[in-house]
């Protein structure tokens, strides 16, 4: 915690201190304003776009919403400042909840270009409305003022911007940092994983797209006071470009990265405006052309942006030890029955087009029984996994839980049910350590909210979560590891962190998609051990695996598929000596 | 934006003749967007990369092409060649491992014999405004060459990074070029002579020679397309590498040919979009963009991978266009592209979003 | 036998992860020489660095020639091809589209003898030839991405994991074609989990663990290695478990 706000402390200290050094060319100070309301934006970018993956073009529009609600009401109405600022940030927000709505459905190219489309909109409607004056906008916009203090010249208004900047910037960190933040940062990697442990993930964009418009707000809202006068051009599309790019510039995935791009790009423009004509003379027009070029070299020089770059200069400061004791979370109430059906599929049956994947498959796993899953490739095995998890939903039949048909159920009710999965091709974040990683488990056991998380009031929650996650990872023999990053384990020990995220669900069966791929004979027999481990201790587990000594060992029964079909059904040895299954599947004896 | 119709001012009622006279003016720019629309589609598909410097094709061949008319020594050539240098250190530098004589001839063929040539035949010329097919020729061959060296230097180098780095490589790009724009053609606008002056008149509507060549050269570079991806094998290749890029690789088709070759229909589609335009109404040097975004509308709408679809929606744009510019000419812009945000809507409910592998 | 590819001391890395440590391996002209392994041994990184889409740390050489530095689509014009996993076809183009693509950087006309003996070895593929790639089978997909590679009328073939996920069937057929080849003086690199019909059809066999090469020798003595045929030929043997 120390160590977090140190570095900010001090920064903090110098900026506050740089507009009384003696000296200090009163031009610095407006472009220190400048740097500070470009860095708001791009902080919203790097949450928006280098975390959670959501590409927007349109944040000048917002900065626009943010400017033009307080230039209105207050030169209309003669409103306070003061008071024009939860308005200005509620329209912004407002606002990125109707586009939202629209535009964070888009997945893929759409959603960037869905963002230009309607920042050129939003630019033109600005200019062309006549209570917003048009292209001339609106001036005579009064300073902000405390008491008698009135922040006419840049250097008094510096200080508001800056206490801005300074405040989300912590406010951006708590939040990564937090229960709500690993699921903004599991957004990029796919929906799917982050559904599997019960993420609302259209909720999740939409929150921080929310987030990003509302700093955008902000910095449009101190952009008015400061100009004292809003029309459209600071808020058009290529506005909305150049805070993308400032965000790049800097490091998409980093909180000061923003920053940092703000000070790189409005340095730069600045430096190019001045001395480019002294070089060659006229021509205001370079300014443009080396800017461009230069941000091309920048990006083939570092395509991760400067923050990075940089930060591989300093020793890394990353000392985090394993998270403090903390009380556990509640487990689970549903009883743990002994015995009995936990989950039947009843005739599961599906089509992609004229394909059947699975082709009325029926088999079901009792409380506290391994049942495995084996087949050739495309047998339907991964199929079935999505139909029990709500990935897919099934053409035809029934899965059930406890009884309770589940069919047509979202991921997210599945896995509170108690059903935890892995996946068969790992889908961890590879930027988030193992601890992270392993609490996105844990979601749907907190409670804390968004602005909880950014105002540190979720701490307690938070400390359980990172406990119980620390508890799964040294259950599963990862401990040394926990606060590794999650990519730069090898294969096999990412396969064994997914176990671990999905037993920090407290589930009653557990699916796993070939855990053992990649394990060594070693790590085999620990995993097999802590599979029966968990069986005694009242759980069932499904899994899918190819190497017949682990699965032949470990099953209590084994369901056999073939082209979607299932072939066989029996304990190990009846299903060695199956002779559908040798023809099928395990092939001649040799 | 490209528009015929800056004139209808006053609220008259819609009438036939009116609305032919709209809808024809429509047609005539959304078969401009329909190619730029067409080049961007194409582009994206083959490179990833969202090209917004497609709006400096356009301005760079509609003004060179004005320039050349007016007996003027266009500053694009010397862009051109600069540019051509700039790629053969470029070339140079990647072949450092393997110097083969082979590849370095083709490379000075390429980068620097090739503009060489173009500024040869201009000096020739020697400011004698020539005949328009041979400043058509000469403003196409200079587009095309900064395009195919702009891929090469800009782009090449990073193709295997994020669709979000080449965006903004792009935007930078854009940048550099609008600003070469106003150097080299001034902020005053610029029209260009028309292909044929001849008009002819059918019922209570006129069609001039140029929205006849606009038509007419729309529908063969369409057609011409569709024979070079269809029937061609370096236009199969090219849609190859579209589809899977490793594939492709893997069959000797190397990803930065299939982008040179992109960047050079793109540009020299640009080229005649401007060319076509600019007898039609004034462009100045940051025009393109604008007329690039309709383009990218349209694109949007076909999904960014649909030809026929592109091309519908440009002429949908092109009319929406026109029809709104009569009746709230004000709100032109923001009507047209609010056009997309319903049509994204129902994109994305008519298709839920699938899980894909982020690079 | 001359050496056809020669791989020296490699290294495949992900980030710090070393996925494929200090292997040496030779295949010579006229061999199949196959590699087994699990899932995750690192099989399909080792191919892919001997194709150039991996940076591979070491030596690679092919016809006497160093390969190491050279880009994907210069080796495939030196005569290396690589059918990878997940076959990467060009699902939304016909057959004959595919294959003609194959042969991108070879002359016409032997092009067309390719197109010839591709049809002769694959009929299925004439039969089918104005037909999308990604609507065909799974085994006729695999056919058409060897087909496609064979165009290129190449020195050596690399296949990985040519059965994953298709019916017993196809498999047989599949691993005919694969001894036919040789016949046709294709040598063949097969990387397959199917270790036991690999190793009837192979010349040499390399079994790899955990990114490096445990074992190599004849197909017949490794089939007959009880190592092997513990971890990877047969569950009877449960008693010794994988590995």
């Amino acid at each position: 915690m120390r160590q977090r706000l140190l570095p900010i402390l001090v920064f903090a200290l110098v900026m506050a201190a740089i507009p009384f050094v003696p000296g200090v060319p009163p031009f610095w100070i407006v472009l220190l304003d400048n740097i500070g309301l470009a860095a708001l934006v791009a902080m919203g970018l790097v949450l928006l776009t280098g975390v959670g993956g959501l590409t927007s073009f349109g944040q000048a529009a917002f900065c626009g919403f943010g400017a033009y609600t307080t230039a209105y009401l207050t030169t209309a109405y003669g409103m306070s400042p003061w008071l024009t600022l939860p308005m200005s940030l509620i329209v912004s927000g407002l606002a990125a909840v109707l586009l939202g709505i629209i535009t964070m459905r888009l997945s893929g190219h759409y959603l960037p270009l869905g963002t230009i489309a309607w920042g050129i909109s939003l630019f033109y409607l600005f200019s062309k409305l006549e209570f917003l004056g048009r292209n001339d906008g609106i001036s005579g916009i009064p300073p902000l003022s405390i008491g008698t203090w009135k922040m006419l010249d840049p250097g008094s208004i510096y200080f508001p911007i800056w206490i801005a900047v300074i405040i989300c910037a912590l406010l951006s960190m708590n939040l990564l940092d937090s229960r709500t933040g690993r699921a903004i940062r599991a957004l990029r990697r796919g929906h799917i994983a982050a559904e599997a442990f019960g993420v609302q993930t259209a909720r999740a964009k939409l929150l921080v797209f929310i987030y990003a418009a509302v700093l955008a707000g902000l910095s449009g809202w101190l952009y008015a006071h400061f100009q004292r006068a809003a029309n459209p051009t600071p808020f058009g599309p290529h506005l909305g470009i150049e805070y993308l790019f400032i965000a790049v510039v800097g490091g998409a995935g980093y909180v000061w990265g923003g920053v940092l791009g703000a000070a790189v790009v409005v340095i730069l423009k600045e430096v190019l405006q001045s001395y480019l004509p002294l070089i060659f003379g006229g021509g205001g027009q370079l300014e443009t052309i080396v800017f461009g070029i230069l941000l091309v070299a920048l990006l083939q020089l570092a395509p991760t942006g400067m923050w990075p770059w940089l930060t591989a200069w300093l020793p890394s400061g990353d000392s985090r030890k394993r998270p403090a004791p903390a009380d556990a979370l509640p487990a689970r109430n549903d009883h743990r029955p002994d015995t009995g059906v936990l989950l039947q599929v009843d005739k599961a049956r599906k089509q992609f087009g004229g394909v059947v994947a699975v082709n009325d498959v029926s088999f079901n796993v009792q409380a506290r029984e391994i049942v495995a899953l084996i087949g050739p490739n495309g047998a339907g095995k991964s199929t079935t996994f999505n139909l029990i998890t709500g990935v897919l939903a099934a053409t035809a039949g029934k899965v059930a839980v406890f009884g309770k048909s589940i069919s047509g159920a979202r991921p997210q009710e599945i896995v509170n049910l108690g059903i935890a999965r892995t996946f068969q091709h790992v889908k961890l974040v590879p930027d988030m350590t193992v601890l992270e990683n392993v609490a996105l488990g844990a979601h749907l056991r907190g409670r804390s909210g968004a602005l909880a998380s950014m105002l540190r009031l979720d701490r307690a929650d938070e400390a359980k979560l990172l406990a119980e996650a620390a508890k799964q990872i040294e259950r599963v023999g990862l401990g040394d590891q926990m606060n590794q990053l999650a990519g730069s384990l090898s294969l096999g020990q990412q396969r064994i962190v997914e176990i671990a995220r999905a037993l920090c669900v407290d589930p009653l069966l557990l699916l796993l998609d070939e855990p053992a791929a990649g394990l060594r004979h070693m790590e085999k027999q620990q995993l097999a051990a802590l599979l029966r481990q968990l069986r005694d201790g009242g759980m069932s587990v499904l899994l899918v695996e190819h190497d017949m000594g682990f699965v032949m060992n470990l099953a209590n029964r084994i369901v056999v598929l073939d082209f979607g079909t299932k072939i066989a059904e029996g304990t190990p040895a009846d299903i060695k000596t199956n002779p559908d299954v040798i023809k099928a599947y395990l092939g001649a004896v040799a | 934006m490209v528009s015929g119709a800056d004139s209808v001012g006053e609220r008259a009622a819609l009438n036939t003749t009116i609305l032919l006279f709209l809808l024809q003016d429509g047609i005539t720019n959304g078969a401009i967007y329909a190619l730029l629309g067409l080049a961007l589609v194409l582009v994206f598909a083959v490179t990833r990369i969202i090209l917004i410097p497609q709006g400096e094709f356009i301005t760079f061949g509609a003004l060179t092409y004005a320039s050349l008319s007016a007996g003027q020594m266009p500053g694009t050539i010397k862009l051109a060649v600069a540019m051509g240098v700039v790629a053969f250190a470029f070339d140079l530098f990647t072949f450092r491992k393997a110097l083969h004589a082979k590849r370095v001839l083709r490379s000075i063929a390429v980068n620097i014999v090739f503009p060489m040539a173009i500024w040869g035949v201009m000096w020739a010329l020697g400011g004698r405004p020539g005949n328009i097919a041979l400043n058509i020729a000469l403003s196409l061959l200079i587009v095309a060459a900064i395009g195919l060296y702009l891929y090469r230097i800009a782009f090449q180098p990073i193709a295997h990074t994020s669709v979000l780095v080449l965006l903004i490589a792009s935007v930078g790009c854009h940048l550099a070029l609008q600003g070469f724009g106003l150097v080299f053609f001034g902020a005053e606008g610029q029209r260009g002579p028309a292909i044929s002056s001849d008009a002819i008149t059918i019922g209570a509507l006129r069609f001039t020679g140029q929205s006849i060549a606009v038509y007419g050269i729309t529908i063969a570079l369409i057609v011409g397309l569709w024979l070079f991806f269809g029937y061609t094998l370096y236009g199969k290749a090219l849609r190859a590498t579209a589809v899977n890029r490793l594939g492709a690789r893997l069959a000797g088709i190397r990803t930065s040919l299939s982008g040179q070759i992109a960047f050079l229909l793109a540009s020299v589609i640009g080229a005649i979009s401007g060319i076509l335009i600019v007898p039609i109404t004034t462009l100045y040097y940051d025009t393109g963009f604008l007329i690039g975004l309709k383009g990218f509308i349209a694109a949007i709408i076909g999904g960014l991978v649909s030809y026929p679809l592109t091309a519908a929606a440009a002429i949908l744009v092109g009319c929406v266009e026109a029809f709104s510019s009569f009746y709230a000419s004000n709100y032109k812009e923001v009507i047209v592209f609010t056009l997309i945000l319903p049509v994204l809507v129902l994109r994305s409910l008519a298709a839920p979003e699938v899980e894909e592998e982020k690079d | 036998m001359s050496t056809l590819l020669q791989v020296t001391d490699a290294h495949v890395a992900y980030g710090k992860v070393e996925a494929v440590r200090a292997v040496n391996l030779e295949v010579r002209e006229g061999e199949i020489v196959t590699i087994i392994g699990a899932n995750g041994a690192g099989k399909t990184t080792l191919l892919n660095a001997t194709m150039g889409i991996l940076p591979l740390k070491g030596g690679v050489t092919f016809t006497g020639q160093d390969i190491s530095k050279l880009d994907i689509e210069d080796r495939v014009a030196a005569g290396l091809s690589l059918v990878p996993e997940h076959r990467e076809l060009f699902a939304t183009m016909n057959v004959e589209d595919n294959l003609l693509l194959g042969a991108f950087r070879i002359d016409k006309a032997t092009a067309a003898r390719s197109f010839e003996r591709v049809y002769t070895l694959f009929p299925r593929l004439k039969e089918r030839r104005k037909q999308l790639a990604g609507t065909m089978s799974g085994g006729e997909q695999q056919m058409l991405a060897m087909g496609r590679a064979l165009m290129g009328a190449p020195k050596l073939l690399m296949l990985d994991e040519p059965s994953l996920g298709l019916a017993p069937i196809i498999v047989a057929d599949i691993f005919r074609i694969v001894s036919e080849l040789r016949a046709a003086g294709v040598s063949v690199l097969l990387v397959e989990q199917n270790a036991q019909a690999a190793l009837k059809i192979a010349d040499r066999a390399y079994v790899m663990e955990l990114g490096e090469f445990i074992l190599d020798g004849n197909a017949s003595d490794i089939a007959s290695n009880q190592r092997v045929v513990a971890s990877y030929l047969g569950f009877q043997h449960e008693g010794a478990s994988a590995i």
